[in-house]
């Protein structure tokens, strides 16, 4: 399995560039558009973990809706001209002490942990598998996220309508 | 390309040497070579076909010079678009100006590796296969807002916003009314999709059941407004945009984006051809197996019936082109989410209601007994 | 064979990526991608574990998560673009009115 390997490697190494670009790059534009390569990273990386369901609904999701709306809310939050939009940082060498914190905590309990080992895993269809555990086992959470997700749609729909309301009464920006 | 892999592991002596692994890894390499040899050709003969059809509609000629009535135009306009010089615009982001062409030709070319073309050709019958195909699709909307706001062009960046706001309000009808479709079958496969459907009209998906019928209509609409073409072109109107999200792009660069529209366009045509229209299903019997493989009359007559069905699609969406006014942008709205949506909505409550009542069984089945 | 490990440290990369992301960036646009960054390691943990101890709750929870995340992706960039209009601004720090 050396190529599935070499694989697995190549999306671990996009996914860590991209995502640092994402939140060290001084570009916000460069940092949303590397956002795609986060998530079509972690799209593979699924695939490789067998759950090609969710890689699927990982692209349509992060990449058809939440990185649309990202650059949306990049694009009307500056203005139209300005292609190169700087931000700053704020205190990089705390960050950092956080960061080796974080991660030796991280890589003490994964390295510490004892991993029973398993044997090889088939590869198999998970479509079927999750639609049975949604509607049966996971049902409640379902529908409750069902409710979450129009109340979220409601409530993202009255807070930017209300701006638009306030605009008219108050003369045009 | 999965038989075909294993046909070739099977069969041929000297790969036997290599591993398995690599001789999988080569096929594929060398089965998405032959994708990139069928469609670029392929979309390049749409667009010459496009403008004759546009000339005869329109009562002229049309390109009729290069070779027998004009046939090798696009062969020109391929060499000349790739001879042009690359322009790159002062005030644009040079990097994401050139990643953009890739990023949306890349979107549009993965589509077809679960593309079916007959009983056996595909590159990969996935089993999450029309889901795939809509989550690759989805990495057009990034490349194309990309390219509107890296050309640093108001008209461009404007035809990048109106793109992504579009293909995400369509996107939305376009996976209800498949979801109709998803519903009647169980499942996500586009050759189970198809074999769950015969070779006779009667036994389509189209006439399976009234909502069905809707569906495609819905699916069609939304796929033709996916894919930014009259009457949807709002992101590319010529006479409001110059040419919207690509309208600094010249040479290769331009070549890429033209590309990727009429690879969509083929693409919507072939996945309504799979969900709605039966597929590669033959109207008559063909014994299996003649030499056991690819080169069989069975695949080969699959092929073209599903050829010959999807590039009729393909006309009726050059027909729509050349036939209707385009859109505002208000209207498009309208009709997306007031109309559309709606209609979807209904569409898979009812095909449910349908399974309900009367399980799987067709209007034909119902009415012969 | 790539062990679960593997998938955990990269897991962690991302995650701590995203952390260091949320505390030292001031824009709000940039924190949000981050927490993005950290919803998807976590979801990256999830399917390894799914994987390795072959039980399919890992990809409902995923499945939560990733509608969470668009809930909030649709609310948090509500507000984000409210406050830019109000304000003029998305820098974090000055966006400080409810401090007392």
């Amino acid at each position: 399995m050396q190529s599935f390997n070499i694989v697995v490697y190549v999306f671990a190494a996009i996914i860590v560039a991209s995502a640092a670009l994402v939140a060290f790059s001084r570009n916000l534009v460069y940092s949303a558009f590397a956002l795609l390569f986060t998530f079509f990273g972690v799209a593979g990386i699924y695939v490789m973990l067998s759950a090609d369901f969710l890689a699927a609904v990982q692209l349509l999701i992060y990449v058809g809706g939440i990185l649309v709306l990202i650059i949306f809310a990049v694009m009307l939050t500056h203005r139209i001209s300005d292609v190169e939009i700087s931000n700053q940082s704020l205190r990089p060498a705390q960050g950092a002490l956080i960061l080796i914190g974080i991660m030796a905590v991280l890589l003490g309990v994964i390295f510490k942990t004892q991993w029973s080992l398993e044997g090889q895993l088939e590869y198999q269809a998970t479509t079927a598998l999750i639609g049975d555990l949604l509607l049966k086992k996971y049902l409640l959470p379902f529908e409750i996220v069902s409710v979450l997700l129009l109340a979220a749609l409601m409530g993202a729909a009255v807070i930017v309508r209300k701006e638009v309301r306030g605009e008219q009464s108050g003369g045009k920006s | 390309m999965r038989y075909f892999a294993d046909w070739i592991i099977e069969n041929l002596e000297f790969t036997r040497a290599i591993p398995s692994e690599y001789v999988y890894l080569i096929i594929m390499v060398v089965g998405g070579l032959l994708l990139l040899l069928f469609v670029v050709p392929m979309a390049g003969a749409l667009t010459f076909v496009e403008r004759r059809v546009a000339g005869k509609m329109q009562s002229r000629i049309g390109p009729n010079r290069v070779g027998p009535q004009g046939i090798f135009q696009f062969v020109a306009d391929g060499v000349k678009l790739i001879l042009k010089e690359d322009i790159i615009p002062t005030a644009a982001d040079r990097r994401l100006f050139k990643l953009a062409p890739y990023i949306v030709f890349v979107g549009s070319f993965l589509t077809f590796a679960a593309l079916p073309f007959s009983q056996k050709l595909i590159a990969a019958d996935l089993n999450i296969g029309i889901l795939y195909i809509f989550a690759v699709s989805s990495m057009v909307v990034v490349g194309i807002i990309m390219s509107g706001w890296a050309s640093n062009n108001n008209l461009s960046l404007l035809g990048g916003m109106r793109s992504a706001a579009q293909i995400i309000s369509y996107e939305v009808p376009q996976i209800l009314s498949v979801l109709a479709v998803i519903l009647l079958t169980g499942t996500l496969g586009m050759q189970g999709t198809i074999k769950a459907q015969g070779w006779a009209p009667q036994h389509w998906f189209l006439f399976h059941n009234p909502f069905a019928f809707i569906a495609f209509f819905v699916f069609f609409i939304s796929a033709v407004a996916e894919c930014n073409r009259i009457p949807f072109d709002i992101p590319e109107a010529e006479s409001e945009l110059v040419s919207g999200y690509n309208t600094e792009y010249s040479g290769f660069r331009f070549g890429l984006f033209f590309l990727a529209e009429f690879a969509n366009v083929y693409v919507i045509s072939a996945v309504a051809v799979t969900l709605f229209l039966g597929g590669w299903n033959t109207p008559f019997y063909l014994p299996t197996g003649i030499w056991g493989l690819l080169p069989s009359a069975v695949n080969l007559a699959g092929l073209i019936t599903f050829l010959i069905k999807t590039f009729v699609l393909v006309f009726v969406c050059m027909w729509l082109r050349w036939t209707l006014p385009r859109l505002r942008v208000d209207q498009l709205m309208t009709v997306g989410w007031k109309y559309m949506v709606p209609i979807a909505f209904f569409n898979l409550v009812g095909t449910a209601v349908w399974m309900l009542v009367w399980g799987d069984k067709s209007i034909a089945a119902l009415l012969g007994g | 064979m790539v062990s679960v490990e593997h998938y955990l440290i990269l897991s962690g990369i991302l995650f701590a990526i995203g952390v260091i992301g949320v505390l030292t960036r001031r824009n709000a646009i940039i924190v949000f991608m981050c927490i993005e960054l950290m919803l998807n390691a976590v979801n990256l943990s999830f399917v390894a574990f799914a994987r390795h101890f072959n039980d399919m709750s890992g990809h409902i929870f995923v499945f939560m998560i990733m509608t969470v995340a668009a809930a909030e992706a649709a609310v948090g960039l509500a507000i984000i673009l409210a406050i830019f209009r109000n304000r003029e601004t998305v820098d974090v720090d000055e966006i400080n009115i409810m401090k007392w």
